[in-house]
């Protein structure tokens, strides 16, 4: 379909733990990402959302499937890739890490457009970059250095040099998560501006589901390397239908009227996957006995499942849907 | 209402830097009642754990701190060192802010909580006192043979409460106990102060900048700002009804999910927060508000009656109207 952007087809991504075990960090994963739109990819600490999002900007390779981009495979070689890193960029989770201490604002900026080889005015560029991520007058900004800028307006300049090369795909990696509550929503506020504007598309990673009802369009919900719930925003928060994702609702503080329902024990382990649906070890109805009055108890401990369609565009991967 | 067992009065803290004096804290008031829980809100540099180190007075030397910190009557700031070390731990204690990696790495977690029974010896009655302690944070009791890098984030901070609690205070200081942890994990860490609350019968402060946080655990509310409070009452009014305007814009960055006047419209504050250095005058705020009024850059702010128990420095407030 033409509406896709980008694709995963199949995707698993490991990686070497102690021990010589695997950690299966992305473990199946089949998501599309829509033209000019906000994908929130939500889930708990260690489910994998760096590690997929840095599959899909070609920095981790796939151990198994592929990422389609416009319709073509991602290819790994080195023509191919700096194209592909021109259209797609990424903010990442720790905004200090992401400067260097010793490079000015400008340099910051114009640095991708260094490594793209792009022709034309850079100086004028890189002030656009800057005034479209709301440092205005660009000019004041140029030759100060971060440890002179506000937490705000370093994640503005991470966010303008992404920007500066005009990608079609924006992977924003926890943009808001360090940074103070009031200038958590004007980051949004811009995000949803450059998708307005700008027209690029934006792969949101977030452990933060108000953030979801903020800007996403849609919602992914990952567990343990493998999305177990997808849907519009907006239907996914007001009727979520997987487990894992009603428990996750209910701790939220900003969603009031639904019972707590605490997970015990911490995020999951990706070297030991359960066999069956990977969350029955924690699953509320497996536990409360629910499941097996259903008569699936069985196949959750024993059958891993895929996504399927609950509603109109609205898939889940549950025994008991 | 019962006397509070602590009262802060007119509190001011100034650190000293190379580039001049910090005013950090600048005429704090508020009381803890016992058994209650009060919540201290504000974004980054507002001063809260300022507050946190002045009530137990572990700030930086050259500090300079006035006002009272009157627990059961007595001035915390007053106090002798042999005083002052009785009432650390024993009556006040604290998990300090990002002290996830400050356990000892080569120390069992187990022998780092005896050091705080202060017993220092493994006697059977210490290692039940640490089982106990354990347990009561809902860690087995096993773990106590543990190094800290056996455990995760939610489990070190189980330890640091567990710590806290070693000497049983009465008054525990919580200063962002759950900010560097999942969010699975941060609802564990949450449900467990409260049932400490309840069953031990704690007075408790609990310092974050996630206002939604607070209301879910403190019956009260102090949001500051720039150093003082601005806003105080009870948590849920705070958070659902502010009446100053940064409490509002605060309260509005943590969005209920489901309340259509935030879908796809984020809300923020326009502007940086304030460097302490250079206060702005009148209302500290007027620069960042968006109902701001001709006078305010000139109005000695503070905090006036707003109803219910509750108190704000808004000129709003004192004009009677809702901002
Ligand atoms: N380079 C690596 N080598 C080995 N294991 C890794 C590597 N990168 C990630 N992992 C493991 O893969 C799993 C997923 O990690 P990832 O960083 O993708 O999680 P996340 O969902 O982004 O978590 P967070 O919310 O904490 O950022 C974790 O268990 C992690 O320990
Ligand atoms: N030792 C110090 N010397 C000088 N200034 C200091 C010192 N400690 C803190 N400050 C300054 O005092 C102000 C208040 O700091 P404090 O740590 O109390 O803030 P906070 O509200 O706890 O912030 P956060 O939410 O980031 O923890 C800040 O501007 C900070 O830079
Ligand atoms: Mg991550
Ligand atoms: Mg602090």
């Amino acid at each position: 379909m033409s509406d896709v952007l980008l694709e995963t087809r199949g995707l698993h991504v490991r990686f070497a733990a102690r021990h010589g075990e695997i950690a299966r960090a992305v473990d199946g994963v089949d998501l599309e990402v829509r033209h000019g739109e906000v994908l929130a990819l939500v889930g708990e600490s260690g489910c994998g959302k760096t590690t997929l999002a840095r599959t899909i900007m070609g920095l981790e390779r796939p151990a198994e499937g592929e990422i389609v981009f416009e319709g073509e495979p991602v290819r790994y070689e080195g023509r191919f890739l700096r194209g592909y890193r021109g259209k797609v960029q990424m903010v990442f989770q720790d905004p200090m890490g992401s400067l260097n201490p010793r490079r000015t604002i400008y340099e910051a900026v114009a640095e991708g457009l260094r490594i793209q080889k792009l022709p034309g005015d850079e100086a004028a560029r890189v002030a656009e970059a800057l005034a479209r991520a709301g440092l205005r007058p660009p000019e004041r900004f140029l030759q100060l250095y971060p440890y002179e800028l506000s937490g705000g307006q370093r994640q503005r300049v991470v966010i303008a040099g992404a920007m500066v090369l005009n990608p079609s795909l924006l992977v924003a990696d926890e943009p808001v998560s360090s940074l103070d509550a009031s200038v958590r929503g004007e980051i949004l506020k811009l995000m949803l501006e450059l998708v307005r504007e700008a027209g690029v598309t934006i792969l949101v990673v977030t452990h933060d589901l108000g953030l979801a009802w903020n800007i996403a369009d849609r919602i992914a919900v990952m567990y343990l390397g493998r999305i177990v719930e997808e849907g519009p925003a907006e239907e996914l928060l007001s009727n979520p239908r997987h487990p894992y994702t009603r428990a996750l609702l209910s701790v939220v503080p900003e969603a009031e009227e639904m019972e707590q329902q605490i997970l015990q024990g911490e995020a999951p382990d990706p070297t030991r996957i359960p066999p069956g649906c990977r969350f029955h070890p924690r699953c509320p109805l497996v536990a409360s006995g629910e499941a097996a009055r259903l008569g699936i108890e069985e196949r959750c401990r024993t059958d891993d499942l895929a996504l399927h369609e609950i509603v109109a565009d609205h898939q889940a991967a549950c025994h008991a849907l | 209402m019962t006397a509070p067992l602590l009262s802060v009065r007119d509190l001011h803290v100034t650190y000293r830097s190379e580039a001049g004096p910090v005013p950090a804290v600048r005429g704090v008031s508020f009381d803890l009642h016992p058994g209650e829980t009060l919540g201290l809100a504000g974004e980054s540099g507002c001063g809260k754990s300022t507050i946190a180190g002045a009530l137990l007075k572990v700030l930086p030397p050259g500090t300079e701190v006035t006002g009272e910190v009157l627990l059961d009557g007595e001035d915390v700031l007053q106090m002798k060192p042999g005083r002052l070390r009785a009432v650390r731990w024993t009556e006040m204690s604290i998990v300090f802010q990002g002290a996830l990696h400050a356990l000892n790495p080569v120390q069992r977690v187990g022998n780092q909580i005896e050091e705080a029974i202060e017993t220092h010896r493994t006697t059977p009655a210490a290692t039940a006192r640490v089982a106990e302690l354990l347990e009561l944070v809902g860690l087995p009791a096993r773990r106590a043979g543990d190094y800290p890098h056996q455990l995760s984030g939610g489990q070190r901070q189980r330890v640091l409460i567990a710590l806290a609690l070693a000497c049983n205070p009465r008054v525990l200081i919580a200063d962002e106990p759950t900010t560097a942890l999942d969010v699975m994990v941060q609802a564990q860490v949450l449900e467990l102060l409260e049932r400490l609350q309840r069953e031990l019968a704690l007075s408790m402060i609990f310092i974050t900048h996630d206002l939604s946080t607070l209301s879910y655990v403190c019956r009260r509310t102090a949001v500051m700002y720039a150093g003082r409070i601005v806003e105080e009452g009870p948590a849920e009014e705070v958070f659902a009804h502010p009446r100053h305007p940064y409490a509002s814009a605060l309260a509005a960055a943590f969005p209920l999910i489901g309340d259509h006047s935030h879908r796809m419209n984020p809300s923020g504050l326009p502007g940086d927060p304030p460097d302490p250095r250079a206060i702005p005058s009148g209302c500290p705020f007027h620069l960042r508000c968006a109902v701001v009024q001709p006078e305010c850059p000139e109005l000695d702010v503070e905090l006036w009656p707003a109803g219910d128990g509750r108190r704000a420095a808004c000129i709003h407030v004192l004009a009677g109207a809702a901002p």
